[in-house]
């Protein structure tokens, strides 16, 4: 990325600096680990917060989107009653409960654990595995991966060992826990042993008027043979910003399905940078944006095909109402002998109101000569054609698009394998419709 | 009282007139033909009556049952018992062909004030005609007209009318892309629901399909306006003599 050396620092900087000087010494982790803090924050620090003429966050532009950086936010209390993320309620999976970016196991309900997955906190998982390094996964070289890894406060490092199928989800759940805003920085490492199969959903949670921060950061390494089914599901409040850095690195012939649902925030950015390391591997990711009022949600994805003869679809679709601002960044690389590769990428956005934005920017770059690759894009209105069929069925006019835009976001959500999971996003998608109205 | 009453109509589609002063009237019970050269604005008429929004009535009246329809939304004329089957039946993609028809039906009847439709009650109903038409409990579930044939879509457009039950039926050239099987499959359908309370407007480009379903009347239409009416056997003779004698006629 370029580097540009700036000499003033805007309100959020200088609260970044001043944050991280303050709070370099109690920040968890003695030596290797601090000298890695001490790095990323140095290198943020000579680039400050992205901005619009970085092109990789042309359309993000956190300089102006971030006005101050919010004091690192302070232990969990006691867990509420309820359900920790009640769009999963009914949802049989371990529930791993990361508050205010610290693991709880008070507030988590792992409920008596699975044969062959293993879940502890982050900083004990690299006290004991000195072999695993941290921050060696695509799309570090990012602002919002430095600044993960300089505050990073806590989280959990989740193991499913080699050959075993998981027997039930496992429930990620990042919550947000104070009435006044405060910046969280959770890092989880999941590893997916050559063989071994699981279903991760990773959610995201706020109160509703808080203007809390998360930089989050999700370091994932699947191995051969291997399948992992990711589900995001953003349900911030209203007031949050939240940046989630995802780097995954796929073994060969392994299945990787990930898909990210967002809802809720003020500013989101999801970006994911995924690499397929190894030759035969599929995998399918996709998303479903529903965004309202004046949010902002950026999904951002680079997808490295640096073996070949893998597959790789890529589908994205968003419903843009009010002055709403969707973008969809998706590049997709093939590196020169990743031979026979197949890669397609999709994205739609439904446009339902005249002050609603979309920005499409694919990329593909192809260094190979023997692969499949395309992409689409299609931003418009509900099809009037479609409505008026159904409104001379007796439909009212509402009630029409909300069927039209209902079936249009379904078919994303579709691509969900766990049922109760996407029933779950298919009810979310219902509510926030009959919301609408 | 006439059930449809189409009085001195005029309308502009982008501007341009298609339908200049046109009078039509439908008796209850009536099946009436309307036959006319390409461009004599047939489907304009359909979409006009159906509520099509981007067609302008700069003059006129339609009545429905002596009520005036041309301020209600396309859903309130279905309410109101009018049913369009149109000539080309759009894709609903991720809308399940049975929820559709449950949705409409129940909107129709939640708009008159009426109890919804149980799920056996609408069920049995659906299944009994569908049958009839050959359409299998498998497109049902399928989406809206999607992967369906060009025969597959007329049938189930007169799916929804059996379903509906409407008061007025407008045929927009449901022969048109059906081979002969096909198209008598559709015509027994429609003959089926032909009933003393029911009228239909079955508009057509060629004789062919008034074989099959016999009309009442027949109406000519040519550049906007209804030119000659008389019995079944006009068909018949627009078949021998084609269109070209009404040509200069309406100009």
């Amino acid at each position: 990325m370029n580097v540009e050396l700036r000499n003033t620092k805007t309100a959020a900087e200088q609260g970044l600096s001043d944050a991280f000087a303050a709070a370099r010494s109690t920040l968890p982790g003695k030596g290797a680990l601090a000298g890695l803090r001490e790095a990323a924050f140095n290198r943020f620090a000579a680039t400050g917060l992205p901005h619009r003429r970085i092109e990789e966050w042309k359309f993000t532009d956190l300089r102006a989107l971030m006005r101050e950086a919010k004091p690192l936010a302070g232990p969990a209390g006691v867990k509420p009653k309820g359900d920790i993320a009640p769009i999963l309620s009914g949802v049989e999976a371990q529930h791993v409960a990361i508050v205010n970016g610290r693991y709880e196991p008070s507030w988590s309900d792992l409920k008596g654990g699975d044969a062959g997955v293993t879940i502890e906190g982050v900083f004990e998982f690299l006290a004991e595995s000195p072999d695993y390094r941290l921050g060696q996964v695509p799309g570090s070289d990012d602002p919002a991966h430095w600044l993960n890894t300089a505050f990073m406060s806590g989280g959990v490092a989740l193991r499913v060992r080699r050959g075993v199928a998981a027997a039930r989800p496992i429930h990620i759940a990042h919550v947000f826990s104070g009435s006044a805003g405060a910046a969280m920085y959770p890092r989880v490492v999941v590893i997916v042993e050559p063989g071994a199969q699981a279903t991760l959903i990773e959610s995201f949670s706020g109160p509703e008027g808080v203007d809390y921060q998360v930089i989050s950061a999700l370091e994932l390494v699947i191995g051969d043979h291997a399948r992992l089914d990711r589900i995001q599901i953003g349900c911030d409040g209203g007031a949050a910003l939240r940046v989630s850095s995802l780097g995954a690195t796929v073994g060969a012939k392994a299945g990787y399905r990930d898909f990210t649902f967002t809802l809720g925030g003020a500013v989101v950015r999801n970006q994911s940078f995924v690499r397929f390391a190894g030759e035969g591997t599929e995998a399918a990711l996709g998303g479903a944006s529903l965004l309202k009022g004046r949010q902002h949600v950026d999904n951002t994805l680079v997808i490295n095909h640096a073996a070949g003869g893998c597959v790789s679809r890529e589908r994205f679709k968003s419903v843009l109402d009010g002055e709403s601002h969707g973008i969809f960044q998706g590049k997709i690389i093939v590196e020169p002998h990743a031979q026979k590769t197949d890669a397609k990428m999709m994205t739609r956005a439904l446009l339902l109101s005249d002050a609603a934005e979309a920005d499409n920017k694919p990329e593909l770059e192809i260094f190979a000569d023997d692969v499949i690759c395309g992409h689409g894009a299609t931003t418009s209105a509900p099809d009037a054609a479609l409505k008026f069929y159904l409104m001379s069925r007796g439909i009212p006019a509402a009630e029409a698009e909300a069927l039209l835009i209902q079936a249009f976001i379904d078919e994303a959500i579709e691509e969900v394998a766990h049922e109760g999971v996407r029933k779950a996003l298919m009810f979310a998608a219902l509510k926030w419709l009959g919301s609408r109205s | 009282m006439p059930l449809l009453e189409v009085k001195n109509l005029h309308v502009e589609v982008e501007g341009k007139k298609i339908l200049n002063g046109l009078t039509l009237t439908i008796e209850k019970g009536q099946v009436a033909a309307i036959m006319g050269p390409n461009g004599s604005g047939k489907s304009t008429l359909a979409y006009v009556l159906a509520g099509k929004d981007n067609y302008v009535v700069t003059e006129g009246t339609v009545r429905l049952g002596g009520e005036d329809i041309l301020g209600m939304a396309p859903d309130e004329r279905a309410a109101k018992g009018l049913f369009l089957a149109f000539q080309y039946p759009v894709e609903v993609p991720g809308v399940a062909t049975m929820t559709f028809l449950r949705t409409a039906l129940n909107a129709q009847r939640k708009q008159r004030g009426e109890p919804e439709f149980s799920t056996p009650e609408f069920m049995k109903r659906v299944r009994e005609t569908s049958a009839q038409l050959g359409i299998s409990q498998d497109m049902l579930r399928r989406a809206v007209n999607v992967g369906f044939s060009g025969g597959e879509k007329k049938r189930n457009e007169i799916l929804q009318m059996a379903v509906l039950e409407p008061r007025l039926a407008v045929l927009d050239e449901t022969d048109s892309g059906l081979d002969i099987d096909a198209l008598k499959i559709v015509a027994d359908g429609v003959n089926r629901l032909r009933s003393p309370e029911r009228s239909m407007v079955v508009i057509t480009h060629y004789q062919r399909l008034l074989n099959y379903i016999v009309p009442d009347v027949v109406h000519v239409m040519a550049r906007g306006r209804v030119v000659k009416s008389g019995g079944k056997e006009l068909a018949l003779e627009l078949e021998a003599k084609g269109y070209a004698q009404f040509a200069g006629e309406a100009a």
